[in-house]
This record gives C-alpha cells, sequence and structure tokens, in this order.
C-alpha cells in the first residue's frame, strides 16, 4: 500500500519538476518581458501546484489531513496569475519594447497612445517609447 | 529509491533557480527583474515543500503560505510602484 502511494507522489512530483524547469528555461531563453512573464506565471504556477499536490497526498496517507496546504495550493492558484498580469501590465504602460517580431498589439489599437510616465519619471507618448 | 528521486528534483528545482538568477542579473528592463523574483518565490514554495518531505516533518507547511503570501504582495507593490510612481496614494481621486 505504501509502496502505491510513493509511486504516486512520485508521478506528481515528477510532473510538477517538469513544468518548474520548463518555465525556468522560458524565462532564460525568450525573447522580450512580455513572452517570458508568459513563460513564468503559466508554467511555474501549474508546477508547484502539483509538486505541492504530492506533498499533500504524502502528509494525507501518513497522518491526518493538513488544511494549511490546500488553503496554500488555493492562494497560490488564485494569486500567481494575477501578479503576472498586474506586472505585465505596469510593463506596458511604462512602455517596455515588444520583440521586434511581435505582428500586431490590440492593446494600442484599443487604449490608443496614452501619455505614460516613462522609466526616467517624465511623461511620454507611449508610441515614441515603442521605438 | 524514494529519496534519491527527491533529490533529483531537489537538484533540478536548484539549477532553474539558477536560471532565474542569470535573469534577475542581466534582464534589460525592471519588469524582467520583478517578473524573475516572482518566479524564485514560487520556486522557494516547491524545494520547502520537498524538503519537509525528505525531512519527514510537517512543520514546514506554514511557511509555504507565508512565501507565498509574501512574494505576491511584492509583486504586487513592485508593479504599482513602476506604474505610478508611487506605492500608497495620498489623493484617491487620481
Amino acid at each position: 500500500m505504501t509502496e502505491i502511494l510513493d509511486i504516486v507522489v512520485l508521478v506528481f512530483i515528477l510532473i510538477g519538476a517538469f513544468f518548474s524547469v520548463v518555465a525556468a528555461i522560458g524565462v532564460v531563453r525568450l525573447p522580450d518581458v512580455y513572452t517570458r512573464n508568459h513563460a513564468a506565471s503559466k508554467s511555474a504556477t501549474l508546477g508547484v501546484m502539483f509538486i505541492l499536490m504530492g506533498t499533500f497526498i504524502h502528509f494525507a496517507a501518513e497522518d491526518h489531513t493538513n488544511t494549511r496546504l490546500i488553503l496554500a495550493i488555493v492562494f497560490i492558484f488564485l494569486t500567481s496569475p494575477v501578479g503576472g498580469h498586474l506586472i505585465n501590465r505596469a510593463a506596458y504602460y511604462t512602455g517596455v519594447k515588444m520583440w521586434d517580431r511581435s505582428v500586431r498589439d490590440d492593446l494600442m489599437e484599443r487604449v490608443g497612445n496614452l501619455n505614460v510616465r516613462s522609466a526616467d519619471g517624465k511623461n511620454r507618448k507611449t508610441d515614441e517609447l515603442k521605438k | 529509491m524514494f529519496d534519491n528521486i527527491l533529490y533529483g528534483v531537489l537538484v533540478l528545482l536548484t539549477l532553474s533557480i539558477l536560471g532565474y538568477v542569470y535573469r534577475l542579473i542581466k534582464g534589460p528592463s525592471i519588469p524582467d527583474r520583478v517578473v524573475a523574483l516572482d518566479a524564485i518565490g514560487i520556486t522557494l514554495v516547491s524545494i520547502t515543500a520537498l524538503v519537509s518531505i525528505v525531512m519527514e516533518t510537517n512543520a514546514f507547511l506554514d511557511v509555504i503560505l507565508l512565501i507565498g503570501i509574501l512574494s505576491f504582495i511584492g509583486t504586487a507593490a513592485f508593479s504599482k510602484f513602476l506604474a505610478k510612481g508611487v506605492i500608497f496614494d495620498r489623493d484617491r481621486n487620481s
């Protein structure tokens, strides 16, 4: 019985480690901040949730169940994509350049040419920052 | 066998933290560095969970929740500082 539980825990942990390593490779290799943030928020969240679920199964099989771990899983599942969205939005509105092979910018058509606070503390138009 | 695989996974997670540290030092813009810091926090959560399995204790499971909350608050504060230049607004109507 414990052998089967160990195998289940190991499968969860190995899947989580795979997604964490994929997130790290994406953060190192991808070309601009928006794609790197995509890798870091989605893939790292899935990896850490798999590892925490393996930990939860391990401790639930040993003694009593652990509600703090369920709370941590739900909290990370809610807040990690929100944090990724916040930092991506801050990057867009401070005028960080996109990759030069990006083909379209839908938010630019939607919000137009904004007057934003650039990295040196002055107000600039967004299209002169994007050049 | 079980412990050896867990040690191997710990080595993989440490290597991915090294990749994030590379991006934290080199990253061309400030949001790159904030993304790397957030991902370092998330990976520290999984390292804490694996260490608590290896040491057969459930005393570290509170630390997981604490690291998650601190990492999220740090990211939110950094992104608000980057977008507006302040963290706490004095003028609530702007």
